[in-house]
């Protein structure tokens, strides 16, 4: 038995997934995750589609605001660059998915870079007023430049297909949408095992310091904005095809506020916690849901108001989490599960 | 393009710039006490506008009466939201801050739409609509009511924060924590005195907008995003830079609405404050007034 948590080598302390257990376990999960379309429902399906691309759109969120420390208001913007773009290029070039969707990435984080300049000079809430600017900026340009974006109608996007297969519904989409998120995750938890990832932390927790220790300003905040611009951007597009229409009115800026409070109620500075906040801030709409339409018939008042409702619980959340656990739910994941690991002799 | 025509705008651009002014005056007065950025200022004008429409219409409260309530309500909102949200959070990090104001926003927003749903109401007409001429030009008395709504309260905040003893030990709070404290200041009474007095300009504010344009809805909620663009032309923590900011932006939607909107098919209007906002932030971040202290990283 365990009887606490000693690491002998740094290699030891730095590996992910350390015991061999943990191992089978996310085994396990990634079977069972992929194993899910054979025996779920549409309509779950459709859910957890759309908490894949929320992981992958929080993950990217979360390399900027939880580990640079680069407040963002700008991930609804990012995310309708990459689904304006990918489906821009897939009607006009006729491309196929698989060289859109990274393509959509690449002139997001392009673009996210050159959002990102002015974090050279302006930090802080400058820098999120910026992006907020950015934000409508963007909106802007969707609704008027028509031959790109198809202006307030939208554009409709091409089915997605390998050969003759077509993706065509949200169980096809899932495996796509879940080898991307997968893959996300990944290349997040290494990130920052790797030299940017640390130097994003470092001038998160102290600029000067970090600049003293030889780490490039300039070039780390941008490669921030650029990494985390790419993974929005690709949320966007998968989010794009999921919806098949996109419109201007697909990326409004409470899609930049509910990123935001994924990352704050899952934790900032997180991977783990940027899954969890997914998954919440997906999930509550859905339960509230099913809660007003099993309440309705003693209180039909409550169908009408649901929008407001969920608004409304959101915001409690979000308060509630940062004044009582302002490291969120993947903080308290590790207490949880360092509580149990040496239970009952935890000294 | 006549001159009737810029004149027109001109004063539109005035009447709403100083609105703008007004709330963004809240704004900045939090920022200057708490260090806080107030993304809910919007929604906290909104409720304002709400409540007195409710006392107005509902209730058949008279005018005078329904303002002095209203301001009221929103003095007891404003102490209700700092003790309950913001004081907890003194000294966490400022996305914390900024997020739990969007928190705060999305809950007043939910509960005015619960409570009065999301289609446009009419606002009681309050003044006499004849217009009046100036010059050339008919301009609603509404606008001239508002006008002088606005530089009463300026004129009033200017003078509380230079001679009342709770205004100036506002000021000692904003530029030395510390020592206001030693010299017996409550530091956090004067916390609560600036969220209440930006939920009470703020009210201001929504009842003027709403008696200016007839009729109040959801979007009253985007004024608050409307006045970052001023407070940053402005300077963030000089009330001064707001008032001027405000009218100056106001000025410069109006006309970028008038002269724009034809060229490029509506919509420049609304966002040429936000490209304002980005220009200022890479040539002269500090704003017109504001202190010089921007940390360049």
């Amino acid at each position: 038995m365990q009887c606490g948590d000693f690491k002998t080598s740094y290699a030891a302390d730095m590996t992910i997934f350390d015991t061999r257990s943990t191992r089978i376990w996310v085994f396990l999960l990634v079977c069972l995750i992929f194993s899910a379309p054979l025996y779920s429902s549409n309509y779950l399906l459709d859910v957890a589609n759309r908490i894949g691309i929320a992981v992958i759109g929080a993950i990217g969120l979360n390399i900027l605001t939880g580990f640079t420390g680069l407040i963002s208001l700008g991930n609804a913007a990012f995310m309708a660059i990459g689904a304006f773009s990918c489906g821009f290029i897939g009607i006009r070039f006729g491309l196929p998915f698989y060289l859109c969707i990274p393509m959509a990435g690449l002139i997001t984080a392009g673009l996210g870079m050159v959002i990102g300049i002015p974090s050279l000079r302006i930090k802080g809430l400058y820098l999120a007023m910026a992006t907020l600017a950015a934000h409508f900026i963007v909106e802007f340009v969707v609704v008027k430049w028509e031959s790109v974006t198809g202006g307030v109608a939208g554009l409709t996007m091409k089915t997605p297909a390998i050969g003759s297969f077509a993706l065509d519904s949200d169980r096809k989409l899932f495996y796509l949408i879940y080898l991307v998120a997968v893959a996300s995750i990944f290349f997040a938890r290494n990130l920052f095992r790797t030299k940017p990832g640390k130097a994003f932390i470092a001038i998160r927790d102290q600029a000067i310091s970090a600049e003293v220790m030889g780490v490039n300003l300039l070039k780390y905040k941008l490669l921030s904005f650029g990494i985390s611009s790419f993974f929005v951007g690709v949320a966007g597009a998968l989010a794009a095809y999921q919806a098949k229409i996109i419109s201007p009115e697909t990326f409004p800026i409470t899609v930049a506020i509910d990123y935001l409070g994924m990352i704050i109620i899952g934790g900032l500075g997180s991977v783990l916690g940027s899954i969890f906040g997914a998954i919440f801030i997906t999930l509550l709409p859905e339960v509230l849901r099913l809660a007003t339409t099993s309440l309705s018939s003693s209180f039909p008042a409550l169908v009408t108001v649901f929008s407001s409702l969920k608004d409304l619980v959101f915001g409690i959340l979000v308060i509630v989490f940062l004044i009582y656990e302002p490291n969120g739910m993947a903080a308290r994941w590790y207490a949880i599960k360092n509580y149990w690991k040496l239970y009952p002799f935890s000294h | 393009m006549d001159f009737t025509f810029l004149l027109q705008l001109l004063i539109n651009g005035l009447v709403v710039g100083s609105i703008y002014s007004l709330v963004a005056t809240g704004f900045v007065i939090i920022y200057k006490a708490t260090s806080a950025l107030n993304l809910a200022q919007g929604e906290l004008l909104m409720v304002g506008a709400y409540v007195c429409l409710d006392l107005l219409t509902k209730h058949n409260v008279p005018f005078f009466q329904a303002i002095l309530i209203t301001l009221v309500f929103s003095a007891l909102l404003g102490l209700a939201i700092e003790r309950v949200i913001l004081r907890p959070l003194i000294g966490s990090h400022l996305i914390s801050v900024i997020m739990v104001t969007l928190g705060l926003g999305s809950i007043l927003k939910a509960l005015v739409q619960i409570a009065y749903g999301t289609n446009t109401i009419p606002f009681p007409e309050v003044f006499p609509s004849a217009p009046v001429q100036i010059g050339p030009i008919p301009v609603s008395q509404g606008y001239l009511y508002a006008l002088a709504c606005v530089t009463f309260l300026v004129a009033a905040l200017t003078l509380f924060f230079k001679y009342a003893k709770a205004g100036v030990a506002m000021r000692a709070t904003a530029s030395n924590q510390q020592v206001a404290l030693s010299m017996g200041i409550s530091v956090k009474m004067m916390f609560a005195l600036a969220w209440s007095i930006a939920a009470v300009v703020s009210a201001v504010g929504g009842i003027l907008l709403g008696t200016i344009r007839g009729g109040i809805d959801m979007s009253l909620a985007f004024m608050g995003l409307k006045v970052l663009p001023v407070v940053i032309l402005g300077g963030l923590d000089s009330i001064l830079g707001a008032i001027v900011g405000g009218v100056i932006i106001g000025v410069l939607e109006n006309l970028s609405g008038g002269y724009l909107d034809p060229a490029v098919g509506g919509g420049a209007k609304e966002i040429a404050p936000y490209v304002a906002l980005i220009l200022i932030l890479m040539f002269k971040p500090y704003g017109l007034f504001g202190k010089r202290k921007i940390e360049r990283v």
